[in-house]
């Protein structure tokens, strides 16, 4: 077996350290549960100038799998799970590409299908779990409810099987807690009663947008926890979007690094981490403040902000803010935008002066190589 | 008169309880909202206290307090020696200029319709500093340039700037007046990772050339641990442990400090994999009914079954300048009690001999330690 036809999720031999995740192994295939292809969509608005909020994006999830789409605000993570979920409106979005579910194209599908597969088969949880949770039902009737439409059940059966599953994501007396409103609930509380609702029917992709941001990290690592459970116990695939690399860093089996709607590189978690190719990717990882460093360990952050991306058409979007962006860069030297291309086994990269990493071999931090 | 070596700020027994209103008029008062209950700490000319706990801890009426945006209940803060409590009018005026905020959302914060120019030269012209028309312009320049920002700023309006520029128009008005301590309620958290870097830096450089004390709230422990001297961690309006950041960071003594610490993800898959997580039960109580003895002990994995239920354990130095509370501190140091496991945990009775204590919130499944992943080698 050449490296480079490695199932994806494992390393080639020497290239990361040992003791990748073991989690849902057993459940993993080689078969994408996801395929997402050249994915754009584009808001088309009237009176204003359309936005291509994601321009180009590809990837893939198997079962038992975690991938991580990671980038600040504003690169098109959201719009690329709405998207994939169907959840966009018609109106005023244009959607290119394709996503396929189990081989089956989803981009163009109709309503129906989409809401049948959305309650059975993929699920989404949202950073705001009010927005997505009726107010004016009870927890309880909107567990079962998807009991009933998805699996079938009784009302009776729906009713036992929702008890347990609030048991399962750790909310205590669940009994008396079906009978309360969205509202009634803590925020960590309102997160675990939409992840029983995506539990409630075994799904076999997860979609998380941000599902810990606005939650205190004692309760973010209980979530976590559970989603690590879903993808072990059901090998369930899993799409974590996140801006927390830490985050990413104890959650993903690979990583998608977004700038401007675009993936600009790829990478299983280690290398990511210890080897970043990209400068943005760098320039993050010297950015955040680790709680394992010292104090007075400088933070070397990126210039600029996002606002400062030009569009790719134009060059590399991250050149205004890049410390190796060179003429060539830009579109009118180079003749093209900067490609995502294959960079060593497991790994792409979109850029045309890269990091360097001369201290190959393990053990090279992150830290050190990106600063 | 200033005096170097004593605090800049100090806060003694500090008590802020809201009432909690009911009634058809909210005329009832039924019960207090503890939110800060008892805070003493004392912050160094020149240093930065950071101030670290879960949301509704108390921090941020903390700060309001010190500033006297909202009365306390109790206790004392003292400013640079004086009273703050005893001040009025034009006095508490003065003091409130040697005292500023840098808040969350400088949108938020920053009147919409004023442009930079207008919100800058606004403080200084009520207090009748800069010096006249020219004075204030020179002023307000170098403002700009401290913060990093270009002089076109000027003409603009708060929201034609991006999240990093606006906190930095904050920090701006915030330094205006020239104060002393620099209050900063969560002044990254709004920000992305990469744009929160150049706003720690900032913070840093102009805590630097001017001398300035700062009080950093903020719930992100790995930003604290970096901008902060000492680090106060609090819980359900309680300060649970107090230390140099680093002594803190390398060696946590109260349970909830250990747990909040081992909970926060460090962007290193190395590290991640080989962390031991403290999981806690459940969420906070709530500050409107405090659990008795130890705050902590209905989420707490070390939680004994004498004491922790019926008795305030208080903070005691257990080291120089190493604050703890906690009853049974030493013997969690030196590893004589261990964390429970869960399944330990979901059995065991209720520690309080006076019977169990309903708690709101618990959960009891995520009480304990974590059990560590295990490995496959790799094929
Ligand atoms: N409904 C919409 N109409 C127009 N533009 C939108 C809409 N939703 C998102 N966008 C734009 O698409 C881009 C990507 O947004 P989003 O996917 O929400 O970013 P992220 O989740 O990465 O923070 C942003 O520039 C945003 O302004
Ligand atoms: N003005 C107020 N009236 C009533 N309760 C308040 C008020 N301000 C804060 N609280 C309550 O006090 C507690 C502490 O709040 P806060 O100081 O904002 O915490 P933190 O900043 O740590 O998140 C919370 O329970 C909050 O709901
Ligand atoms: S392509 Fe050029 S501008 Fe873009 S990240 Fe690479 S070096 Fe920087
Ligand atoms: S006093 Fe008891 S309950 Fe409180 S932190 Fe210490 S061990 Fe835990
Ligand atoms: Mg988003
Ligand atoms: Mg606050």
């Amino acid at each position: 077996m050449t490296i480079e036809s490695l199932p994806p999720g494992s390393s080639p031999p020497g290239s990361s350290p040992p003791g990748s995740w073991p989690d849902g192994d057993a459940h993993r295939t080689d078969v994408p549960v996801l395929e997402v292809d050249d994915l754009t969509v584009t808001f088309t608005r009237r009176g204003e100038q359309a936005t291509r909020a994601v321009d180009g994006i590809s990837f893939s999830v198997t079962p038992g799998e975690t991938i991580g789409l990671v980038g600040e605000s504003g690169c098109g993570k959201s719009v690329t799970s709405l998207a994939v979920m169907g959840l966009l409106p018609r109106r005023g979005v244009r959607i290119g590409g394709s996503v396929r579910f189990d081989g089956q194209e989803l981009v163009g599908a109709d309503q129906r299908r989409l809401r049948a597969l959305r309650g059975a088969d993929m699920a989404m949880v949202f950073q705001d779990p009010l927005s997505s949770l009726n107010p004016v039902v009870p927890i309880g009737t909107q567990v079962t409810e998807v009991l009933l439409e998805h699996r079938g059940m009784s009302r009776r059966e729906a009713a036992d099987e929702a008890t347990r599953l609030l048991d399962r994501v750790g909310i205590p007396d669940p009994t008396r807690r079906l009978k309360e409103y969205p509202h009634q609930l803590s925020g960590g509380m309102r997160q675990r009663a939409l992840i029983a609702m995506a539990l409630a029917c075994s799904p076999r992709l997860l979609i998380a947008d941000e599902p810990t941001t606005a939650l205190d990290v004692t309760i973010q690592a209980q979530i976590l926890e559970l989603l690590r459970e879903l993808v072990v116990d059901s090998g369930t695939a899993l799409v974590m979007i996140t801006h927390d690399l830490g985050v990413v860093a104890g959650l993903c089996d690979r990583v998608h690094v977004m700038y401007a709607g675009k993936i600009i590189e790829t990478a299983d978690r280690h290398e990511l981490f210890a080897r970043p190719r990209q400068p943005y990717t760098g320039g993050l990882l010297a950015s955040v403040p680790r709680l394992d460093a010292g104090r007075g360990v400088p933070l070397t952050p990126i210039r600029g902000s996002a606002r400062d991306a030009i569009p790719w058409a134009e060059g590399c979007a991250f050149a205004p803010r890049c410390d190796n962006a060179q003429d060539d860069c830009l579109t009118e030297v180079a003749g093209s935008t900067v490609p995502l291309e294959y960079d060593g086994p497991g790994r792409e990269l979109r850029c045309r002066h890269p990091l360097e990493h001369p201290s190959v071999g393990a053990g090279a931090t992150a830290a050190g190589a990106a600063r | 008169m200033t005096a170097p070596d004593r605090p800049l700020l100090r806060v003694e027994d500090l008590q802020v309880h809201f009432p909690i209103k009911r009634g058809v008029f909210f005329d009832r008062t039924v019960g207090h909202v503890r939110a800060v209950d008892g805070v003493s700490l004392s912050i160094d000319r020149g240093t930065t206290y950071g101030l670290v706990g879960e949301s509704g801890c108390g921090k941020s009426t903390l700060g309001r307090a010190v500033l006297r945006l909202v009365e306390p209940t109790a206790g004392r803060v003292e400013f640079d020696g004086t009273d703050v409590a005893a001040l009025g009018g034009e006095t508490l005026r003065r003091m409130r200029r040697r005292m500023q905020m840098v808040f969350q959302d400088p949108l938020g914060s920053l009147d919409p319709r004023q442009d930079v120019e207008s919100l800058l030269s606004e403080p200084l012209r009520a207090h009748g500093l800069g010096g006249g028309k020219a004075g204030i312009a020179a002023r307000i320049r170098e403002l700009l340039d401290a913060v990093g920002l270009p002089a076109a700023a000027l003409r603009r309006y708060p929201h034609e700037f991006s999240g990093g520029q606006r906190q930095r128009i904050g920090i701006a008005r915030a330094i205006a007046l020239e104060p002393d301590l620099l209050i900063a309620d969560e002044p990254v958290s709004a920000l992305d990772v990469s744009v929160q870097a150049q706003v720690v830096n900032l913070l840093e450089e102009i805590q630097e050339r001017l001398g300035l004390t700062y009080l950093v709230i903020a719930h992100d422990l790995a930003v604290v641990r970096h901008i902060s001297d000492v680090v106060g961690v609090m819980y359900l309006g309680s300060l649970v442990e107090q230390a140099p950041s680093d002594v803190l960071y390398d060696e946590p003594l109260h349970p909830y400090t250990r747990a909040l610490m081992s909970a926060v993800p460090v962007p290193d898959p190395v590290v991640e994999e080989r962390r031991e997580r403290i999981l806690l039960a459940g969420d906070l109580p709530s500050p409107a009914d405090p659990p008795s003895g130890c705050r902590f002990h209905t989420r707490c994995p070390w939680r004994q079954e004498t004491r922790c239920a019926d008795e305030a354990p208080v903070l005691r130095e257990l080291a120089p300048g190493h604050l703890v509370s906690c009853h049974w501190a030493e013997e969690i140091r030196d590893g004589v009690l261990r964390p429970r496991s869960p399944e330990e945990a979901l059995h065991a009775t209720a520690p309080s001999a006076e019977g169990p204590r309903p708690v709101e919130e618990d959960d009891g499944i995520f009480l304990g330690r974590d059990r560590p992943v295990p490995r496959q080698e790799q094929a």
